[in-house]
């Protein structure tokens, strides 16, 4: 490793990093404290602590850029947090300009959905706890990116799996959201349990958790170690994002109030596995073959999420399993390693907000049309919902990727990047992107389509679809100007913005096609796809489930993961539950109460001895007596000599 | 001079609950009320003299403190000693923290018995005494008589104050326990034998590198089988589910918080620090025992119907854990098993108690009697769900800084161990959630709503017995460091008799990196 | 004249009394039993003790003789509230302590 990891001690304005985290945290803890006392103003509350972090994170933003380029980072220890021998676990926050982004993007967008949430939540009797959960997963999201190792890291890691299934299963009196949130959390797991695994190698193979510490010894680590490693970070990284191998809990996550699946399951929790592999980039560009297995695990994944997008009907989960495809193209892009770094973030950013503004107006329509979520039984509803078609129509250019909108600026460049690998798995990486751009054009275009245009197909009682107030639609304007502008703007300030995290971008060129070709083909399968979509649906669909053909019915089941798991795990881990229970109860129990059976058997035998009768008794003693005179005689006349 | 260590704590912490016992005891029957409320205050008596103890323990100093020597018998030479290490104080303090809140916890629970209610809290001050006097004994025969003696007190409480089937419940615990302890007692005349004659744990551990390897061997099984019953450890665990079952869940949750401590501490102590080379020659068996233990007890947890007894197989789960952070013999692992056992005792605690207090309510504790209870009483549902998050070791909670610890000291030495340990924290959430969701979530049960008492939500007794224990779970969880730097020297110094070290950094070792 | 043949008649009476307890099912038979072998007993001390010329075989049938008036005193207490509690005097009614 020729350039060595270090960071600044934070001073000034930002030796106040901790308040980033404290904020939310403290506003979460009155909110659960004070419990129906606060119900009147808890929300506002809630608001308020998010606005006022993204104030504070937006003037250290400033202040980390008034600094050198190289000295561009803030490093705070709290307290030593686990001090046992030669482990030295910092309570330790690090603000640099990764960090610094993810913060500007959590509470920025965190606080338009906060904003969003009073309208929508506000018939909703558990308001106050529902902005507690939401100021508790600001919280741990803030820790997470702000933590200085790996410990932290897994602190606010863990942090917001619980605020996630707190909030997924927000209305527990619904056996689907209580399933949904217990099977988020357990998937979580899986991975947090690969990326606790991880960081035990490090100390085991480096001594430390920090940050700076491991990126500076990578360099001393065998290849294998490495790969190693690698594989268990992407193994937590691809549970908390929902990727391949899994990716089931995302889509199911749809159960929670809808600003939930906004922020946390579309904008920033769900971007947590992209963040630990870009901050892990030091590990993750030191093996080729690890980066292969993260490419792959994106550009599969990104397929996936197409094909099963363009097969549901239910509009938030059409957005989830979009949701997924888009990180699949981060992954893609922090798999490719070098200027990719960027892009991926570049593409996280522009998918924070225009997914979080879809989303929303997801909820927005959902508002009007009495919680009716199945896009069969929408279509017309731009004359009804003017802001909301609007904004939602900028957040569907954005996604498909038409310029001059923020989405063509992120996912055309990994595209291009893609194609530059180098070797024949250009064309494999290359092509799976483009195609996922095509199909993403496809399920979007039907998505939009089938909601705010072609004839109306209103169940009966929901005959009067109506705007939604101010509150909800003030963020939805924020969020697409932000979906329109957004990509512009940073596609050329963000890769020199994080050069100090990413390090300076390679320049070895391996372009297989020309990048010109590559944008044309990229804007010719979108407009392909958009066209395909438009067509077949604009006179809208059918109302029910119509029969398909085999892949049709293969991504209705979402090709069959989800039985793939129950076969595989859940059933038999069930028969192996009752088998243990069983084993357990007859066979070592039973040993034991056997055991006890059989003492307790012989003794029964034994005590017939007393019969009661005197007679029998006085016998007993009698040869007793005379055995002992027996046997004194014996050794007095020397018979037993 | 006399200073403030030289004060006889541990002589006058084990015996004043005694006289409490005594007390409470004779207060007839007819006036409950006031041997509640003298017990609580006894007990709380014992919390700030334990204050005062643990302030005065300096963390530096030497490995035992505030040791007493009194004339017993003198021809075994066994001596009334008391002395404490850093082990036994965070033990001694677990122990003065949980009784006043079992005792508060149990306050309306007894009256419904139709038995003695003086007699019950006098059996808890009882425990106090013998369980504190296990901790606090220096001297292995002191801790022999302790260890069975503690037996009695917690043998009545489950015989007479019990649920269904509690005669066969204590029954089993009693013969599994003295079964386990006559085992022991074997070893502890066998120690005195080859020891010199002496019962004194010092004197024991300065000669015990002389033993002959064969027989240090059996006297280590013999102390070993005692405390893996005691513990427990697999396969020796199925008098816990029964006994955690049948027995009031106040008492439960001093059973498991502390009781089964007696074990884990026990192996630390005796088995380790007295049979170094026996302790490395078993430690392969110990560490699969450990690993079989939480992937066993884990599974068999998320198969129960019946929330007490599911809680007493996640404490199996849990002690699978110490066992393995014991035996991995690294410094971070003995320090998190040590603090694993405090912070066990703070989440499994407060696990039992609001169990408790569900099923005091539903007058059921199987799972499929309640269904939506969040509906009905949401703060309780908050608090069955906050201390499921501690057992199941979420950061931020306390059992997390010492299941971390655990599994990366283990992790630096066995690798596969720690691996096959780390799915026990899947099953942990697995166990929890599932728990809280057939309890807590979902749609309401209607069998529930007919139950008067499950309207009403936590009252403000049982508040009480929650938030120190909540409280204590958050702080420990965030600043663990006082707590560590207690454990830390005397687990150091256990690691120094059995004389092993932790491993330096692979990449360290290799020379590639400059540490 | 040799102490033999006392020590033969000590061994005859106790054998007598030891068959008595044997056989006999009354009460008050098998406690004049049990005295004739607490007699025997006796002759055979006095008779070591003359065989020997010491006192000690005396002085310890004293003492037998002492625990078997106490012994006679509380064994006809216990038949006499047998014997009323239950109209007979046989031993083999009085069987309640068993297994």
């Amino acid at each position: 490793m020729e350039q060595t990891v270090e960071y600044a001690h934070a001073t000034g304005l930002l030796s106040g990093i901790w308040l980033l985290v404290a904020i939310p945290l403290a506003s979460a803890t009155v909110l659960l404290l004070l419990g129906r006392k606060a119900d009147k103003w808890g929300h506002w509350l809630g608001v308020a602590a998010v606005a006022a972090t993204f104030v504070l994170g937006l003037a250290m933003f400033f202040s980390l850029a008034g600094l050198d380029a190289e000295a561009r980072s803030a490093e705070q220890s709290l307290w030593d947090f686990i001090v046992v021998g030669e482990l030295h676990v910092d309570f330790g926050l690090l603000f640099d300009p990764l960090s610094g982004v993810f913060v500007l993007l959590i509470t920025g967008v965190g606080s338009l959905i906060h904003l969003y949430a009073v309208g929508y939540m506000e018939h909703d009797e558990g308001r106050r706890k529902f902005f507690a959960y939401f100021n508790l997963f600001v919280a741990a999201m803030l820790l997470l990116v702000l933590g200085n190792n790996y410990v932290m890291l897994y602190f606010g890691w863990e942090g917001v799996g619980l605020a996630s299934y707190l909030l997924i299963s927000f209305w527990y009196t619904r056996p689907s959201a209580a399933t949904a949130g217990k099977k988020a959390f357990l998937m979580n797991r899986v991975g947090d349990a690969g990326l606790a695994i991880g960081i035990f190698l490090m100390f085991a193979t480096l001594g430390t958790t920090q940050y700076d510490e491991v990126f500076n010894g990578v360099g001393a680590l065998s290849a294998a170690t490495i790969l190693v490693l690698g594989i268990l970070l992407l193994l937590g990284a691809a549970g908390k994002s929902g990727q391949f191998p899994l990716q089931a809990w995302l889509p199911d996550a749809m159960e929670g109030p809808t600003p939930v699946s906004a922020l946390i399951h579309a904008a920033t929790m769900v971007t947590a596995g992209v963040y630990l592999i870009a901050r892990s980039n030091p590990i993750f560009s030191a093996n080729t073959t690890l980066q292969t297995i993260v490419v792959s695990v994106g550009a599969l994944t990104l397929l996936m999420g197409c094909i099963i997008g363009a097969a549901k009907d239910d509009i938030k989960r059409v957005l989830a399993w979009s949701t997924v495809s888009q990180i699949g193209y981060m992954f893609l892009g922090v798999g490719l390693g070098g200027g990719a770094y960027a892009l991926a973030i570049i593409h996280l950013l522009a998918h924070g907000f225009f997914k979080a503004n879809m989303f929303l107006g997801a909820g927005s329509v959902m508002h009007g049309m009495h919680d009716q979520v199945d896009i069969r039984r929408f279509g017309g509803l731009r004359k009804y919902m003017k802001w909301t078609w609007l904004t939602f129509m900028m957040g569907w250019l954005a996604i498909i990727g038409i310029p001059p909108l923020s989405g063509y600026f992120s996912k055309e460049p990994i595209i291009a990047a893609a194609f530059e690998r180098g070797d024949w798995t250009s064309w494999l990486y290359g092509m799976a992107a483009l195609l996922g751009a095509g199909l993403t054009a496809f399920y979007m275009t039907r998505l939009f389509v089938l909601t705010f245009h072609g004839p109306e197909r209103y169940t009966e009682d929901n005959k009067h679809p109506h705007e939604s107030p101010y509150i909800m639609t003030v963020p939805l304007m924020l969020l697409a100007v932000g979906s329109i502008g957004a990509g512009f703007l940073m596609a050329s300030s963000v890769p020199d913005w994080l050069e100090p995290t990413f390090g300076a971008e390679a320049v070895e060129h391996h372009a297989v096609m020309p990048h010109w070709l590559i944008t044309v083909l990229s804007l010719l399968v979108t407009v392909l796809g958009a066209g395909l979509a438009w067509a077949l649906f604009r006179n809208g669909t059918a109302k029910q489930e119509q029969p398909a053909g085999v892949l049709v019915t293969a991504a209705r089941r979402n090709l069959y993961t989800d039985a793939f798991n129950e076969a595989v795990f859940e059933r038999p881990g069930i028969y192996l539950t009752r088998a243990l229970v069983f084993l357990d109860n007859k066979g070592i129990d039973g040993a034991v109460n056997g055991l006890a059976a059989a003492v307790g058997g012989s003794s029964g035998r034994l005590r017939r001895l007393q019969t009661g009768f005197v007679r029998s008794y006085a016998l007993s003693m009698l040869t007793g007596v005379v055995l002992v005179v027996g046997a004194f005689l014996a050794i007095q006349l020397g018979w037993l000599a | 001079m006399v200073g403030v260590t030289d004060f006889p704590f541990l002589s006058i912490l084990t015996l004043f609950p005694l006289v409490g016992a005594a007390v409470v005891a004779f207060i007839p029957k007819t006036r409950g009320q006031l041997a509640k409320a003298i017990a609580l205050g006894w007990s709380l008596a014992v919390l700030a003299l334990s204050i005062v103890m643990w302030i005065a323990f300096e963390a530096r100093g030497d490995r035992f403190q505030f040791r007493e020597s009194y004339q017993w018998i003198p021809t075994w030479d066994a001596r009334f000693t008391f002395a404490a290490d850093g082990i036994a104080l965070v033990m001694l303090m677990l122990i003065a923290i949980l009784v006043p809140v079992v005792i508060l916890a149990s306050w309306n629970d007894i009256d419904e018995t139709q038995r003695s209610v003086p007699v019950y809290f006098a059996l808890l001050l009882a425990l106090e005494c013998t369980m504190i006097g296990v901790f606090a004994a220096a001297d292995v025969f002191l801790f022999y008589v302790f260890f069975e003696v503690m037996l009695v007190p917690m043998y009545f409480i489950i015989g007479s104050y019990g649920g269904a089937r509690r005669q066969y419940a204590a029954v089993k615990f009693f013969l599994y326990s003295l079964v386990g302890g006559l085992f022991m007692l074997a070893a502890v005349i066998g120690l005195w034998v080859v020891g010199g004659n002496t019962f004194d744990w010092q004197k024991l551990s300065d000669v015990s590198a002389a033993f002959d390897t064969g027989t240090a061997r059996w006297l280590f099984l013999g102390f070993f089988i005692a405390f893996a019953v005691k513990a427990p450890f697999f396969p020796f665990h199925t008098w816990l589910p029964d006994a955690g079952v049948a027995a009031p869940a106040p008492a439960a949750a001093l059973l498991v918080g502390v009781l089964d401590k007696v074990g884990t501490f026990g192996i630390l102590r005796y088995c380790l620090s007295l049979f170094p080379e026996a302790s490395r020659w078993f430690a392969p068996a110990a560490l699969i025992l450990g690993v079989i233990g939480i992937i066993y007890a884990a599974l068999l947890a998320v198969g129960q119907h019946d929330l007490k007894r599911l809680v007493s197989y996640t404490s199996i789960a849990h002690f699978g854990f110490i066992g393995i952070g014991i035996f991995a013999f690294t410094t971070q692992a003995g320090t998190g098993a040590v603090l694993y056992m405090v912070n066990h005792g703070l989440a499994t605690g407060l696990l039992f108690l609001v169990v408790g207090m569900f099923v005091a309510r539903r007058g059921s504790a199987l799972v499929s009697d309640f269904g939506g209870a969040g509906k009905l009483v949401p703060v309780l549902a908050g608090v069955l769900f906050f201390a499921g998050l501690a057992s199941l070791a979420l950061p931020g909670t306390a059992p997390f800084v010492s299941e971390f610890l655990v599994l990366i000291g283990t992790f630096t030495v066995h690798k596969v161990y720690a691996v096959i340990a780390t799915v026990g924290i899947i099953l942990a959430a697995a166990y929890v959630l599932w728990m809280v969701q057939r309890t807590t979530q979902g749609t309401l049960n209607p069998m529930l709503v007919a139950v008067p008492a499950m309207h009403k939500d936590i009252s403000l007794r049982e508040k009480v017995v929650v938030a120190p224990l909540i409280v204590l779970l958050l702080v420990l969880g965030f600043y663990p460091k006082p707590v560590t730097d207690v454990i830390n020297p005397a687990v150091e110094a256990t690691m120094q008799d059995v004389g092993t070290t932790d491993p330096a950094p692979t990449a360290v070792a290799n020379g590639k990196v400059a540490p | 004249m040799t102490p033999d043949y006392y020590l033969v008649l000590a061994a005859i009476l106790f054998t007598i009394g030891a068959a008595g307890v044997l056989v006999r099912r009354n009460a008050i038979v098998l406690f004049m039993c049990i005295e004739l072998m607490l007699n025997a007993a006796n002759l055979a001390l006095v008779t070591f003790s003359r065989i020997n010329g010491t006192l000690d075989g005396q002085i310890i049938s004293f003492f037998v003789m002492v625990v078997a008036a106490a012994e006679v005193v509380i064994g006809l207490a216990i038949i006499m509230s047998i014997f009323r509690t239950r109209r007979s005097a046989s031993v083999d009614d009085a069987n309640l302590l068993k297994y």
